[in-house]
């Protein structure tokens, strides 16, 4: 069971929301990038998150950039999982790829604060807050196994190549 | 049932009856990297303890997105990247050679092609008829390593397009015409196959642009088919045995279609901070613009250069409108000096960059301060992506940008032809 507070954020927030590309001459020394994380959707965002909490976004989240230091840096922040209506393609696969957990599911009943309880296997998300209930959808089984191994690089060292 | 272009290729590459929502392993036919994704993709391949490449002979690092290098940080990452790819016996475009996605279009790309790379806009080389997407450095990493990747095969909607474009209206327009009506995830997940018989109206150089901008829609490939244009730019490039046809079956299933007139569209300007928040350019008139930015991977090619020159020339910029050119390659270039191109824009008031993605992500060459407006023939306008996040970025043809720079406020190009 993962445990922690919402931070929500609105529809299409883009790569450069969550890491701009003015950043990129950071992208080599991990722990100063990761102090701009989210920068240009809330300023404040590193200084108040903490270990285990969750990100909540709308639809087409992570749009924009291939850059995998999106989801890195979101990862270093201690952040449990991401949650939105609809992710970006290419961010969706960086996110897993890292061990990342995305949900997709209705985030319109989650506000900003609201104390989350998720059930990885179970795919419920129990909003204490509010008392809600949500269903997430499950990813495709070759995403699962990659999210289960840690991540891409983990994966392939344990199997040598991709498994159907 | 027939295929879409994304089936036909991904069953070849998989080796199998690929359809729609299926899940396949591809063989890949070119990976590469960028100097801004490229260090981390290296260090993943490191982290796998891979050893060696799949193929260095289909692998490739650019350096493009800072170059030359503006800063400590970013020439030790380049330096990292050299070192890599003499080790790896892998293809390297150093510094002035351009953008990637113009040389993957020029040297690299094929139809039929699996193409994987470390940007987003790697959908570019789909006006080839190669599937081509962008992933991140964990995926680029492992490709590297392997030669293949895993797919889920994309749903696909039609693009079917008529006629003609009009004077003073350019492929541009049609691509911010199309995200203005799908939205910016209009085709997640998804591939965007253009067809129609105003396809043979559209040049090679049009492909690309439209292709490149296939990702803003959400988009996994901008497929164009392998036609007699595909053909006679392969062998301009002096490439034409990589020339193959390649056509969509007649009975293939599609999500949906969506029919583009070309002679009704105008020139169109996307808005900040989103480029699906379209506007026509002369509902925009007398917005002021300080800086106008011509190049990158959607719009650096000789025909837009062409475009904005032929405005340009004999004009003079607007006193208070900075004016940038970068080439997209150093072929773009040299053919721009040789065309004269060049000097009328340099006598226009233009700087010109080195072939490169110059001010594009705000790394350098035109970064924007709080509080500027910009209007960029790049395929992106999110707020901070050009510097200060409290500046304001317009996307538009290479003929808006010229005709902007000579007013000094965003204007229909329509008007100065």
């Amino acid at each position: 069971m993962l445990k922690g507070r919402a931070f929500k954020f609105g529809n299409n927030i883009s790569t450069d929301h969550i890491i701009p590309g003015r950043y990129a001459y950071l992208r080599s020394n991990l722990p100063e990038l990761a102090k701009h994380v989210m920068e240009d959707a809330d300023p404040d965002f590193a200084a108040k998150v903490t270990k285990g909490d969750f990100i909540v976004g709308g639809s087409n989240f992570g749009l924009g950039s291939s850059r995998e230091h999106a989801p890195l840096v979101i990862k270093m922040a201690g952040v449990n999982a991401i949650l939105a209506k609809s992710v970006a393609r290419i961010f969706f696969r960086n996110a897993i790829n890292l061990g990342l957990p995305v949900l997709i599911c209705d985030t319109d009943g989650i506000d900003d604060g609201d104390k989350l309880e998720v059930d990885m296997a179970g795919g419920t998300i129990y909003d204490k807050t509010s008392g809600q209930k949500f269903s997430f959808s499950c990813l495709p089984e070759i995403m699962l196994d990659i999210l289960n191994k840690g991540g891409l690089v983990p994966y392939i060292q344990k199997y040598g190549d991709f498994r159907l | 049932m027939g295929k879409t272009l994304a089936e036909k290729i991904l069953s070849k590459k998989s080796g199998g009856d690929a359809r729609a929502g299926d899940i396949v392993i591809a063989r890949v036919d070119l990976a590469f990297a960028q100097d801004t994704t490229g260090p981390l993709t290296i260090r993943q391949f490191q982290s796998g303890n891979f050893k060696r490449l799949a193929n260095p002979k289909i692998t490739a690092l650019f350096f493009d997105h800072a170059a030359p290098s503006p800063n400590r940080e970013l020439a030790n990452d380049h330096q990292l990247m050299r070192r890599f790819a003499k080790e790896a016996g892998c293809l390297i475009y150093d510094v002035g050679s351009g953008v990637c996605h113009q040389l993957v279009a020029e040297s690299l790309a094929k139809p039929w092609d699996v193409i994987v790379g470390a940007d987003s806009h790697t959908v570019t080389a789909g006006a080839l008829g190669a599937f081509a997407t962008g992933m991140g450095s964990s995926d680029v990493a492992v490709v590297f390593a392997l030669g293949k990747t895993w797919f889920r095969v994309p749903e696909t909607i039609k693009i079917l397009v008529s006629g003609e474009l009009p004077p003073g209206v350019m492929a541009k327009d049609l691509v911010l015409q199309l995200i203005g009506s799908i939205g910016a995830d209009g085709a997640t997940y998804q591939a965007l196959e253009f067809g129609g018989e105003g396809l043979t109206n559209l040049k090679l150089s049009d492909r690309l642009t439209v292709a490149n901008m296939a990702v803003e829609a959400g988009a996994k490939v901008g497929l164009f088919p392998s036609d007699r244009i595909t053909k006679e730019y392969l062998n301009r490039q002096k490439r034409g045995e990589d020339f193959q046809p390649l056509t969509a079956d007649y009975d293939a299933s599609y999500q949906r279609t969506i029919n583009i007139s070309l002679a009704a569209l105008e020139p169109t300007v996307a808005q900040p901070h989103q480029v699906d928040n379209t506007a026509l350019a002369r509902e925009l008139k007398g917005t002021r613009i300080d800086q106008v930015f011509i190049g990158t991977c959607t719009n650096g090619r000789l025909e837009d250069i062409a475009a904005a020159a032929q405005i340009l020339k004999g004009r003079k910029r607007h006193p208070r409108t900075r004016l940038i050119v970068a080439p997209a390659s150093a072929q773009v270039l040299l053919d721009a000096i040789g065309a004269g191109y060049i000097r009328s824009l340099v006598e226009a008031g233009a700087v010109i960059m080195p072939p490169g993605c110059a001010a594009c992500l705000g790394l350098h060459q035109g970064v924007l301060a709080a509080g500027e407006s910009c209007l960029s023939t790049a395929n992106r306008n999110f707020k901070g992506r050009m510097g200060s996040p409290k500046a304001f970025i317009y996307l538009g043809s290479p003929a808006t940008a010229a005709a902007t720079a000579i007013t000094g406020e965003i204007t229909d190009p329509r008007e100065v032809l």
